[in-house]
């Protein structure tokens, strides 16, 4: 009897217990006895992917009536619902104030709109604010929500506390993304500490929530970055123990420590996609660099923008390897993937596998040049489901409309 | 060398550590050692399984055994 093909044992370690950091789940030691996720919708709302965290227990963090309904349509109540973002339309704040969302407050218009909305509807909104703030890291976040240093985060606080129409129940911020410093939660943990003390000291409320938002890093290594992911990154581990251990250094009795809302969605979701692609051609540049155009590109793969994402060849190869710049198919000068990418050689044909693709790029993708390819899922016993259909013409024409002086042609 | 007494093993390579919440993948031949530890073989009954089932030298196999124990070792997955 002939003997099977050997290959090294390996073990890689699993993104999937990142939430458990923060003290989720009961049977692990809790950090901090009282948190609760959102899945961040626009990080990916492919339904799949979304009911998924649903299951694991996260609710919803949307920043738009579109990701508003499809949070409602996977099956999250109202009350479930986090509504962030600048953007909610007057019908879609009626929607999330007679279903019971939360709705965190950007700026003062929206400020004054929902307060009026309240008075005309009879109810009391469930609210928050958003709140941006210096934590020490570059750029400043200071476009979205009322930011603390000049008081305008304070001011908002006290308006909706003297309009009597909102139910102040939560602080929110998110920081940045891709942060890489565990110093700034802790900070921004601070500031927001300050402000609930003051509520509750001042006007009798109690924060029930302190919503961290996300901004983690995940694997993937940003563009000009010198440091690999893994020698520059702070663990999930340590993210959780800074907010954790600073929530509870902030001024709350200990029993009634507001509940730890985060928003994570990169963290968790980032290193379970993965894009499986092919060579279309291979060339010698100008300079005599070697060239791979590949069948996807920016269009599909949007944090090419922003990452060097690792691409590995799907067959054996040889070891030799050389310096590649890898484009996508487009025929658009921006469209390239990796400037320098060390790779073996490829051929016309050969598969390749982008790793780290599971955020942003599947909503953030543009049908541009080409159509957007099918997605599958694949489930912990191994099997393939198609989660998302490959784009057609019919589906690219269905929202077009032909003027009656063009229907002839 | 076994893994630690609280850590739960699947047939197809999951590894799960239910005082942390960490979890791993194992590819298919480090999951097939994980199951032979599990019934309690020792380390050299593992090598004469491996060689006698994989076409592969031995010494090779016992490159790999102690770098799978580094990386069980480097995951805390391994009994003290």
């Amino acid at each position: 009897m002939s003997k099977l093909r050997y290959e090294s044992p390996a073990i890689r370690k699993l993104n999937a217990g990142g939430m458990n950091k923060f003290g989720t789940r009961t049977e692990y030691e809790p950090v901090y006895p009282k948190v609760q996720f959102a899945w961040s919708y626009k990080t990916n709302y492919l339904d799949a992917v979304c009911r998924i965290f649903h299951q694991e227990g996260s609710w919803a963090e949307v920043v738009s009536g579109f990701e508003y309904e499809k949070a409602l349509g996977n099956g999250v109540p109202g009350h479930r619902i986090l509504f962030n973002g600048p953007e909610k339309t007057e019908a879609e704040l009626r929607r999330a104030v007679e279903l019971d969302s939360l709705i965190h407050i950007d700026h003062f218009d929206e400020l004054y709109q929902l307060t009026d909305i309240a008075a005309g509807m009879g109810r009391k909104p469930r609210v928050a604010i958003r709140v941006n703030m210096d934590t020490g890291t570059y750029p400043l976040w200071d476009r979205f929500g009322f930011n603390y240093e000049n008081g305008q985060a304070m001011e908002a606080l006290t308006r909706i506390v003297s309009s009597g129409r909102l139910e102040l129940i939560g602080l929110h911020c998110h920081i940045g993304t891709y942060m890489m410093s565990v110093e700034a939660y802790r900070k921004a943990i601070q500031k927001l500490g300050s402000l609930a003390v003051h509520s509750r000291d001042a006007w009798g409320i109690d924060i029930r929530y302190i919503d961290i938002g996300g901004g983690f890093p995940s694997g993937n290594q940003l563009r000009g970055a010198h440091a690999t992911p893994t020698d520059a990154l702070p663990s999930i581990d340590e993210y959780a123990e800074a907010i954790t251990d600073e929530l509870q250094r902030t001024g709350f009795a200990p029993d009634a420590l507001p509940l730890l809302m985060l928003e994570t969605g990169r963290a968790l979701i980032d290193e379970a996609g993965y894009l499986l692609g092919s060579v279309l051609a291979t060339k010698r540049l100008s300079d005599g660099r070697r060239a791979n155009i590949m069948d996807f590109g920016v269009n599909i793969l949007f944090t090419s923008f922003w990452y060097e994402h690792r691409i590995s060849p799907a067959q054996p190869f040889s070891h030799h390897t050389e310096d590649v710049t890898i484009y996508g198919p487009l025929c658009m000068n921006i469209d390239m993937v990796r400037q320098h990418a060390s790779l073996p050689l490829l051929n016309k044909g050969d598969r390749v596998v982008v790793h780290n693709v599971g955020a942003y790029n599947m909503t953030q993708w543009m049908q541009f040049i080409q159509m957007r390819p099918r997605v599958v899922l694949i489930d912990e016993q191994g099997a393939v489901h198609l989660i998302r259909e490959a784009e057609d013409l019919a589906f690219i024409k269905l929202q077009e409309r032909i003027p009656p002086h063009l229907a002839d042609a | 060398m076994q893994l630690r007494k609280n850590i739960a093993t699947s047939e197809d390579g999951f590894l799960f550590n239910p005082s942390t919440g960490d979890s791993w993948s194992a590819n298919s031949m480090a999951a097939e050692w994980f199951a032979w530890l599990k019934e309690g073989r020792s380390r050299e009954e593992i090598m004469d399984l491996i060689t006698e089932k994989y076409e592969v030298e031995r010494s090779r196999v016992e490159l790999d055994w102690e770098d799978l124990m580094k990386q069980l070792q480097e995951a805390r997955l391994l009994q003290s």
